[in-house]
């Protein structure tokens, strides 16, 4: 048994260090009023002690010290909550210079993929002193990964990309654990988080077995899957050019207007039904169960990859995904034109939805 | 004068088997009560020794991971839905509700009767999926895991849990109705004893909370067992749906836990002050506000689980408004001690445990709401810590606190004092020490329903399961007083308290009909010190 045992885990992320403070801080006020109360209770009960001659004060209550008890711990509610609210907003919103690694969990693993093609399994490995955004899924029920010495934990879901942060100040080796009960093995879906100074870092990736970057991964399955037959710059293609593509709103055919983000992306590999570009038709057929999530991420790194084409819009009829609402009716217009150019020889205006 | 047991009281108004299967006397489906709660309570806290025993060694090596997935499973159900929840309501609330306001029974003697079946049948199902092979679920059945993942019996277990939840909604109807159709003359909603209030509260969360998680529940069996897409994306659903369904009753239901715990604590602290509850009407709607506010602060339970930065704040902030209620009650129960005359005898004893123990419980649950810091410590032991200081510090301590109370009333006999004071005493060391030390081990980041861990872990799980041995010689001990106290104990007498509230008007222990002559309720509750002489010490 290990005797010299810690009570305070490590601080190594940036906010480690902050969500301690507020952890003190509660460790105060709940010792505080603790024993407030313990003492109280504990005093009165021996200082008021039944004696023959002892009789109780009859009191009824007092208005004022109910406000009194009302509003002390209203105060000091609201002071907490503010403080953890604060932290939270930080902790929730990653740096736009983050960098970028996605993961995958599933029963019993973490799967880890760096933008340089490194992959990883139950470790991961980050640099010191830089933000380093991880977006995950799950592909089978919910995890949650947890590194307690960075103080962060993000609940991993199956159906949708979800993130969390962190910038690692202290190189060392820290547990990763899946914190969301996920059957059998679930105390062994468990890893490290090995943080790095950014030389070492430099190094660990060079010595990385990659077979090319992860967008060149995606550009590879891109074409393996035949994405490429649909999903072409030229005029003639049947789904939206999905040059840059990433990160712009989408007007639908519904007219709604949605983000093209990781999660649109992979919904629309999976489900390419849910939402179908507006001018575009649903022909697209659904690569559930075909195509892996670790692809799909490469896929997407791919697509976000693909640099804006200077083509003329006008005549781009595969890009309407650049359209900004002002421009739609012009775009119908010229939909419209090619539908009756094209009458006879083929089905009005055809295209699957986007990717 | 020596008190002598009168003639005839509702434990000897009849005999046989039929007359206890069939009765429809509140107090004995109460007795009826107390055996299953006890029952079942002994299952569940067997099931916590061996995971205790089990977490002694940081490497899994007593049980399989399956097998220690099941007994957490299997914990939590027994202790929650079979435990915690009909607990104090179930056992003395029904003894005391149509008591305390002044009639003979609850409105709907039959409905009771039902209820108390349909706890054992659900009780059977869920014994059923335990004997024939147990389920590795969790108690929170989080989907798509045991939708579409688990081999184990989990349909059987929800089928249990949707019975039982039936079971207690007929409780809660039957006490709302009771409390406003059958108070005795004289018993204005003013006059109330507080353990009324704060049943009479429990019963809206349990009739507007409970068919929520039944149908939660149902909508998980059809994706089980017919692969219709709720929860689980593969086959359509969504994920977090299940989680905000599940708390939306599961959040409340702590409340259920907790509010007649409480209304325990009001009836014990005065008695044995000698004094009037401080505050009462603050005390008395603070249970109102404890139902009202537990409804809309369910998503707590989420803030990692992939909700909006926004509800999360939203819940974040409902969360402290519940909070302030609970802090209101510590505080009155705290003044309703000062210049008391103070007995510290048993009941009293549980009640200042409770008192002390339910604050930590409380402020504990301050570090869960607050966002920054939830999401380090959430799933963790200090979870596991938290609700254990509300659920057994707070609520099987006032259960235990009331059964000694009520004792004498509930059978006529005292149980003996200094066992009694002892397993009150060991009980509370065997409990701070279980669970004291899941705090550090949560803010260490051991995470919950682990079967092996890291081993720098080792020496606070050695000390919580060293703990855990002392606290069950305390929970047994009172299991052989009170059995003892059965042939042996010293006839109670009416009032061997000296409180005040109709149930100690009554003889002990009380007629079938509760009351010899109909009350007339002419007084305030706890009118403590009105003309009355010191009691004995005992």
């Amino acid at each position: 048994m290990q005797l010299n045992f810690p009570i305070f885990p490590e601080q190594a992320s940036s906010v480690a260090g902050q969500v301690d403070a507020l952890y003190l801080f509660l460790v105060l006020i709940a010792t505080f009023f603790s024993l407030l109360v313990a003492i109280l209770i504990l005093f009165f009960a021996i200082k008021y002690r039944r004696t023959p001659e002892r009789k109780a004060e009859q009191i009824h209550g007092s208005t004022l010290l109910e406000i009194v008890w009302t509003v002390i711990p209203l105060g000091i509610s609201m002071v907490i909550f503010v403080w953890g609210a604060v932290l939270y907003y930080h902790m929730e919103r990653p740096p736009q210079n983050a960098l970028e690694i996605y993961g995958v969990g599933k029963q019993w693993m973490w799967k880890f993929q760096h933008p340089g093609g490194q992959r990883e399994i139950n470790a991961l490995h980050v640099p010191t002193g830089r933000p380093v955004k991880v977006t995950m899924i799950s592909q089978d029920v919910i995890h949650s990964f947890f590194v307690p010495a960075f103080r962060i934990k993000q609940d991993v879901l199956p159906n949708r990309y979800v993130f969390t942060w962190f910038t690692a100040t202290q190189p060392g080796t820290y547990h990763l654990f899946c914190s969301q009960y996920c059957g059998t093995k679930h105390s062994g879906m468990v890893g490290e988080v090995v943080a790095m100074n950014p030389d070492d870092y430099a190094t660990w990736l060079a010595s990385g077995k990659a077979e090319g970057s992860l967008a060149s991964l995606g550009e590879k399955a891109f074409q393996q899957y035949g994405c490429t037959t649909c999903h072409r710059p030229d005029s003639g293609a049947r789904g939206p050019n999905l040059e840059g593509l990433y990160g712009r709103p989408v007007r639908l055919t519904d007219n709604r207007v949605v983000l093209a983000d990781d999660n649109y992306i992979r919904e629309s590999i999976l489900e390419p039904n849910a939402k179908v570009v507006s001018g575009f038709q649903s022909i697209m057929p659904t690569f559930r169960g075909v195509v892996s999530e670790d692809e799909i991420i490469a896929i997407t790194e791919y697509i976000k990859h693909l640099a804006p084409q200077e083509a003329n819009p006008l005549n781009n009829r595969s890009a309407p995904t650049q359209i900004r609402d002002s421009e739609v009716p012009n775009i119908q217009r010229q939909n419209e034109q090619q539908q009756k150019t094209e009458q006879g020889k083929k089905p009005a205006n055809p295209a699957g939805k986007k990717p | 004068m020596k008190p002598v047991m009168p003639e005839r009281h509702y434990l000897n108004d009849n005999y046989g088997i039929r007359s206890w299967l069939f009765t429809k006397d509140h107090k004995r489906i109460a007795i009826l009560y107390l055996f299953s709660v006890t029952f079942f309570f002994l299952i569940g806290g067997v099931f916590a020794s061996l995971i205790r025993l089990h977490l002694l060694t940081p490497n899994g090596e007593l049980f399989e991971a399956d097998t220690y997935n099941k007994l957490f499973t299997m914990h939590g159900v027994n202790m929650v839905f079979f435990f915690l929840i009909p607990s104090v309501p179930a056992v003395l609330g029904n003894f005391l509700m149509p008591i305390m306001v002044g009639t003979k029974d609850l409105a709907f003697p039959k409905i009771n009767l039902l209820s108390w079946y349909l706890y054992m049948a659900g009780g059977t199902f869920s014994m059923a999926a335990m004997v024939s092979g147990g389920v590795d679920s969790g108690w929170t059945f989080y989907a798509p895991l045991s939708s579409g993942y688990l081999k184990t019996h989990v349909i059987m277990l929800a089928v249990g849990v949707i019975i039982a939840g039936f079971s207690s909604i007929f409780t809660g109807l039957n006490f709302i109705v009771t409390v406003h159709r059958m108070r005795a003359p004289g018993m204005t909603w003013g006059r109330l004893p507080l353990f009324v209030w704060s049943n009479y509260a429990a019963s809206l969360i349990m009739i507007l909370g409970t068919p929520v998680i039944a149908i939660t529940l149902i909508l998980l069996a059809l994706e089980r067992g017919f692969h219709i897409g709720i929860f689980d994306p593969k086959l359509g659903g969504d994920p977090v749906l299940f989680q905000h369904m599940f708390w939306f009753y599961s959040h409340p239901a702590v409340y259920i836990m907790i509010l007649p715990g409480m209304g325990v604590i009001s009836e014990i602290v005065p008695c044995f002050s000698r004094k009037r509850i401080f505050g009462y009407s603050f005390v008395a709607f603070s249970s109102i506000a404890i139902a009202v506010f537990g409804f809309v602060v369910w998503a707590h339970h989420m803030f990692v689980a992939g909700i909006s930065v926004y509800s999360a704040l939203v819940f974040s902030l409902l969360s402290y408004a519940v909070a302030i209620p609970s802090a209101v009650k510590v505080f009155n129960w705290t003044a309703t001690m000062y210049k008391g005359s103070i007995e510290m005898s048993t009941p009293m004893l549980y009640a200042m445990a409770f008192i002390g123990l339910f604050t930590i419980g409380g402020l504990t649950g301050l570090f869960l709401a607050a966002l920054g810091l939830d999401v380090h410590i959430h799933d963790t032991y200090f979870v596991i810590a938290h609700f254990h200081y509300v659920m057994v510090g707070g609520m099987v301590t006032a259960y235990l606190g009331g059964l000694h109370f009520w004792w004498p009333k509930m059978t006529g006999k005292m149980y003996p004092e200094p066992p009694a004071k002892l397993a009150a005493l060991i009980t509370f060391i065997g409990f701070n020490l279980t669970f004291f030390p899941q705090f550090i081990l949560g803010y260490m980041g051991m995470p919950r329903r682990y079967w092996a861990y890291p081993p720098e872990f080792q020496v606070l799980n050695v000390l919580s399961s060293a703990g855990a041995s002392i606290l069950a010689v305390g929970f047994i001990l009172p299991l052989l007083y009170f059995a003892w106290s059965l042939k042996y104990g010293e006839v109670a007498g009416d009032n061997p308290w000296h409180a005040t509230g109709l149930e100690w008007e009554t003889s002990s222990p009380p007629p079938t009909h509760n009351f010899h002559h109909m009350p007339i309720v002419t007084k305030e509750p706890y009118a403590y010190g009105e003309g009355e002489e010191v009691p004995v010490v005992h």
